[in-house]
């Protein structure tokens, strides 16, 4: 422990606290309440039903009121600790309220009423998830379909990506031909062309195509990243020539040098890209917006959008499908965020 | 090393699911693409690698580039270029027709002239406040920290989350029932309905932001941290030099150019705000978080009084804002690279 301990709390000083070792740990630490709390408090928020949602001051961990069903009584009823004029405390079921009083019988012997002064009683609470939130906008919402629209789009986008990315690239990076130069310079200056800048003309194009309301108007606009273009022929760069040559003088094809020698070299170059592509697909919103208007069509994002917009808002709903739809980001964030940190790191893109 | 190690075995694992159907396909593809590159010859065969992607980029990204002029100087309602009607520079001279040019609201296009301001004052409190807390973050995370991949994950974590999802778990925290105001009730403060007011949701968007993608900038300034030689700083501790002064004199110089790329690339993302803060507060209260992305937005596509030529004609001035910034971009890119040769 004191080891462990002295390891993790290094500090610059030996032993005594430089300020930067107090900065840098108030920073750390406010850091990690900063950036994981939010998602947390999410996360234990969307167990909660919608009478718990609705307290003030909330409490952390999802409770509700037991209730329970007594002889002789239609509905179930509620359940209090109350306390008894002799000092004791019983667990009793309210039956109605009266004024300041209390009318509660006994679980076990329903016969007998007992009044009791509403200040002398405390709701009996336990800890219950309330994983309806979670059931019924998947059974009884088309958010099943969202899901698999945003699934789809995610997946379709990704491959076609991957493929017509890695071509562009291994064109760019292992041929010499007029005008390679200038298929760069464009590829390059238009990096930086957002979507915001060409999303009225675009909408023009996607429904001239016929693409408006369908899934593919929302994933071919985006396959041809510049960035993964870009990624993969600086990868592809490092591959020696001397390699290609040989396969065509053992007769393969381009096409099969490209497929069987090229692509396989790439892999670890590709492995980047396609998490990248998920995350940018799976996160996409301003675009899918746009192109898609029926429900049935809408990704988990748009999804989720609209419905925290409408008026009466059903909040213990929205948490419970905002946290579906962070689950496959964070599980990306677990298993893959240094292949992404070094990624970022490395070429300075996002 | 490793890296690529246990990338290589997490492809190949994907790859044994994936591969068989597609290895099938792409040896029928080889039967034509082989007669193809008879004809076309080993160079004619870039052509055919290069024209998917050429192909989708040109209608997709460089054919929207060209015609969003043209739509620029078109009016009516109509979607279709052939049924709008030429109408030349008359959405310009409307984003530009104002009584007193000192006061946007008496603009024709107020909301336009509103939705810049907001976009101004954003980008740059935003991109400072950015570089300020992403350059401490990554001073610290570049000292001599244990588990030190573990804290730059931490700060690293709100990058991947999508901006709808960003939006609503601020708003949730947000609200009158809010986690914000249950902190701010254990000091006796009442509870505050933060979205409402105009001065606070202007805050929040940038609180928002800040939080959602310092990470990102973080961690590039880390990467140049971590870039510049160790024996640097070993000299300057010989020679008994302040702390300070080897900030001033060797980290902050030697960062700059990690400092300038992330510098611009905050103001190029910072112009462009729009998702989250559309989920957050959906422009409002009013139009105190209205950016100029959801005003071409809402204009091109979402108001009543959908204008297409006048959205077009806007997302064109932001477009050169977006382009200058660019160019100065390259340019410190070039400045670096010539260093670096030298």
């Amino acid at each position: 422990m004191g080891v462990a301990s002295r390891f993790i709390l290094r500090r610059r000083g030996g032993n005594g606290w430089h300020w930067t070792d107090i900065v840098t740990w108030v920073w750390l630490v406010g850091g990690l309440i900063i950036m994981f709390g939010p998602a947390v408090w999410l996360a234990f928020s969307s167990f909660k039903t919608p009478a718990a949602l609705a307290e003030f001051p909330p409490s952390i961990l999802p409770y509700v009121t037991s209730q329970a069903t007594v002889q002789g009584y239609d509905k179930p009823l509620q359940l209090f600790d109350a306390k008894m004029p002799d000092g004791s405390t019983k667990v009793l079921a309210e039956v109605r309220r009266i004024g300041t009083m209390s009318q509660m019988v006994d679980p076990k012997t329903p016969g007998e009423i007992v009044r009791v002064n509403i200040n002398d009683r405390t709701p009996v609470r336990s800890v219950s998830f309330a994983t309806e939130n979670y059931t019924t906008p998947f059974t009884q919402f088309d958010f099943l379909r969202y899901l698999w629209n945003s699934v789809f789009v995610t997946v379709t986008a990704t491959l076609i990506t991957l493929i017509v990315n890695s071509m562009a690239a291994f064109a760019l990076s292992k041929y010499e031909f007029r005008g390679r130069s200038l298929a760069m310079l464009i590829i390059l200056a238009t990096l930086m062309v957002p979507l915001s800048v060409i999303m009225v003309p675009l909408y023009s194009i996607i429904s001239s195509l016929g693409l408006f309301n369908n899934l593919w108007g929302v994933i071919l606009p985006t396959v041809a990243t510049p960035t993964g273009v870009f990624i993969l022929r600086q990868y592809m760069l490092t591959i020696p020539d001397e390699l290609i040559d040989a396969a065509r003088m053992d007769k393969a094809s381009e096409w099969q040098i490209y497929w069987r020698i090229v692509l396989p070299l790439t892999a670890p170059a590709l492995a980047v890209l396609a998490i990248f592509s998920v995350v940018w697909r799976w996160n996409d919103f301003l675009w899918p917006l746009i192109v898609l208007s029926r429900r049935e069509l809408y990704t988990l994002q748009v999804g989720l959008s609209i419905y925290s917009g409408e008026l009466n808002v059903q909040w213990h709903f929205i948490l419970a499908m905002t946290v579906v739809t962070m689950i496959p980001v964070v599980l990306v964030f677990i298993f893959l965020q240094r292949f992404i940190t070094t990624g970022i790191a490395g070429t300075g893109l996002k | 090393m490793n890296t690529d190690m246990s990338t290589a075995t997490l492809t190949s694992r994907l790859g044994g699911l994936l591969m068989a159907p597609v290895n099938l396909l792409m040896r029928v593809l080889d039967i034509p693409l082989r007669a193809v590159q008879k004809a076309a010859g080993i160079g004619g065969m870039a052509a055919v690698f290069l024209a998917p992607n050429m192909l989708i980029f040109g209608i997709f990204v460089l054919l929207p580039l060209v015609i969003n002029f043209v739509y620029s100087m078109t009016g009516g309602t109509a979607f279709f270029l052939s049924e709008r009607e030429f109408v030349g520079a008359a959405q310009y001279e409307r984003l530009f027709q104002c009584a007193n040019y000192l006061d946007p609201m008496s603009c024709q296009e107020d909301a336009f002239w509103t939705a810049v301001g907001n976009t101004f004052w954003f980008v740059v409190l935003q991109v400072s406040l950015m570089i300020l807390t992403a350059l401490i973050t990554a001073l610290i995370l570049n000292r001599d920290l244990a588990a030190r991949s573990f804290w730059r994950a931490v700060f690293f974590f709100p990058v991947l989350l999508s901006p709808v999802v960003v939006g609503l778990i601020w708003k949730w925290i947000l609200q009158r029932q809010g986690l914000l105001n249950f902190g701010l009730y254990q000091f006796g403060v009442e509870p505050y309905t933060w979205l409402t007011d105009r001065n606070w949701t202007f805050v929040a968007t940038i609180g928002v932001s800040l939080w959602a993608h310092m990470g990102f900038y973080a961690l590039i300034l880390l990467a140049g941290l971590q870039a510049i030689p160790k024996d640097l700083y070993e000299a300057a501790e010989m020679d008994g030099t302040k702390p300070a002064r080897v900030f001033w004199r060797i980290t902050l110089p030697l960062l700059m150019p990690n400092l300038l790329v992330v510098v611009v690339l905050a103001l190029i993302r910072a112009v462009q705000i729009f998702d989250e803060v559309y989920v957050l507060t959906g422009g409002g209260p009013g139009t105190s978080t209205l950016y100029l992305t959801q005003y071409i937005y809402e204009t091109g596509f979402a108001s009543a009084l959908r204008n297409p030529g006048l959205a077009a004609a806007a997302s064109i001035l932001m477009g050169l804002v977006l382009v200058v910034l660019t160019l100065v971009q390259l340019g410190i890119g070039q400045r670096g690279e010539k260093k670096g040769k030298r």
